[in-house]
């Protein structure tokens, strides 16, 4: 897995980090901070108490637009749409303006091949607005592209700055930054105008809290970088933390939690097979992964509690009697929780949670008990009724 | 008392026959949040390079060699309750383990403070 410093590529705020004395480490082919002096229990205890910045500018903001819309909103949506329904096991035609969904990338097989974001233009019918994983990104691309075919322009936004800001004080600090944007609802996008460029800003996350994710064309980066920071309730957060923060949200990381083997069923993710997409049974795995809707699982993910030594990546977990029963996918030690937690796949009979499992470390067993996803609430923003 | 370094960033710190043994401040700036110390059993015998407790941090566990070869007389039980000690005093309250010396010639071949000082900058 070691990448080589010269092959890795600078984010458009590289710079930034480094004058924060950023620790820089190789990440999906880029170099990016995995920590700043506070270091990652700080960081990710900021976020969770008052709102933390995350330069995820790594990952691949996209658009999808129709080659010829017809100027009808509705039916220039479904239009779109249905160029990437093939490839994913979301309901996308039944986005409405504005709506975001997270979804997977599918194979043949109902393997994932990436999870995803895939949002309707609040404005424009026929416009889609789609956020893939860095290690992905290009993969990603050519099948989009590929399946909209001469029907769909296919443009990369990931030449500016994608920024995530998220915790209890995100609403707050966003209101000041841009305030027609503070009041999206959960899931939601929309297009601002911020000091003369176009801002993509969305109420989503990966961190449980509640938040938003801003795309910023590359030549305001830095100073909407600097603008949020100068905000005291904001505060720039390294991987190391967004990594924690997500564990304890119980969201699954692709190439760990999620890969080409792994379905959605598997994964805990059967929300993101949209009803009407099971109805019809279209979309790539579909035999698969209805079977194993009907009961055919032989592993699901589940979260576990483990004490002592944190248990990471391939760690084997261990049944009642001792036996290998499935592999820990991510885990590390959870700041909130002061202990270890993980997240790994076994076979149905022992995903109930308070099922008491082990996990080896190091050659030596320790207790795991099975825990309720996610390890810490989810606060959301959910709109007053 | 002398203190001697490793090029892998372990400490030991010699009284007579025994040593202390620890990471440096600059490993633990390295690591960042220390949130777990697994530590050698008392009486284990080690061979200079074996592998003798292990660090983890939020993001990686990092072993710590034994310096120099002996047996364990004590460990930092402190560490159990509290692994930031590592971070906040590595050199002090932050010790990982006693060690009695089996092969002092050892320690001869091991960094001054002064050559470490150069490697760990």
């Amino acid at each position: 897995m070691a990448e080589a410093a010269t092959d890795l590529k600078h984010v458009i705020l590289h710079d930034r980090h480094l004058a924060l004395s950023g620790r820089m480490v190789p990440f999906s082919g880029y170099e990016l901070p995995v920590q700043y002096p506070t270091g990652i229990i700080a960081e990710h205890k900021w976020t969770r108490e008052h709102a933390g910045l995350f330069d995820v500018s790594h990952m691949g903001p996209s658009f999808l637009e129709l080659t010829r819309p017809a100027g009808v909103p509705d039916a220039d949506h479904r239009a779109v749409a249905a160029l990437v329904e093939p490839l994913v096991c979301g309901d996308i035609v039944g986005l409405s303006p504005g709506q975001i969904r997270y979804t997977l990338l599918l194979n043949s097989g109902g393997g994932t091949l990436d999870d995803l974001m895939i949002a309707r233009s609040p404005r424009f019918g026929g416009t889609l607005y789609i956020v893939v994983n860095a290690g992905t990104k290009l993969a990603d691309f050519a099948l989009i592209e590929g399946a909209a075919g001469s029907a769909g322009k296919f443009t990369r936004a990931d030449d500016g700055a994608l920024l995530a800001l998220q915790g209890p004080e995100a609403a707050a600090a966003l209101a000041d930054f841009l305030p027609e944007a503070a009041s999206l609802g959960f899931m939601t996008f929309g297009s601002y105008d911020w000091r003369g460029v176009r801002a993509m800003v969305s109420r989503s996350g990966y961190t449980g809290e509640d938040g938003f994710e801003l795309l910023i064309p590359a030549h305001r980066a830095g100073e909407a970088w600097d603008t949020l920071l100068a905000d005291p309730r904001v505060k720039p957060i390294g991987l190391g933390a967004r990594d924690s923060l997500r564990l304890e949200a119980g969201l699954p990381l692709y190439g760990h939690d999620l890969d080409e083997t792994v379905s959605p069923t598997e994964a805990g993710l059967n929300f993101a097979v949209s009803k009407r997409r099971r109805e019809a049974a279209d979309f790539p795995g579909a035999t698969r992964i209805l079977k194993e809707f009907a009961g055919a699982l032989t592993r699901r993910r589940v979260g576990l509690l483990v004490d002592g030594a944190p248990a990471r990546d391939g760690a084997e977990i261990l049944g009642p009697d001792g036996a290998v029963v499935g592999r820990v996918t991510s885990g590390g030690f959870s700041p909130s929780l002061g202990r270890a937690i993980a997240l790994g796949f076994v076979p149905p009979a022992l995903a109930t949670p308070g099922t008491r499992l082990a996990v080896s470390v190091r050659g030596r067993s320790q207790a795991a008990e099975v825990a309720t996803l996610p390890f810490v609430p989810h606060r959301y923003h959910r709109k007053p009724a | 008392m002398t203190i001697r370094f490793t090029k892998d960033h372990e400490y030991v710190r010699v009284d007579g026959s025994s040593a202390i043994v620890g990471i440096t401040a600059f490993a633990q700036e390295q690591l960042g949040d220390i949130v777990f110390v697994e530590l050698p059993a008392i009486g284990k015998v080690l061979q200079q390079g074996d592998e003798a407790a292990v660090v983890e941090s939020v993001k990686a566990a990092s072993e710590i060699y034994a310096p120099v070869s002996g047996t364990v007389t004590e460990v930092n039980a402190a560490l159990g309750g509290d692994p930031s000690l590592v971070n906040a005093d590595s050199e002090g309250a932050g010790w990982m383990f006693k060690l009695t010396l089996s092969a002092p010639a050892e320690l001869d071949a091991l960094l001054d403070a002064a050559a470490y000082a150069e490697i760990a900058k």
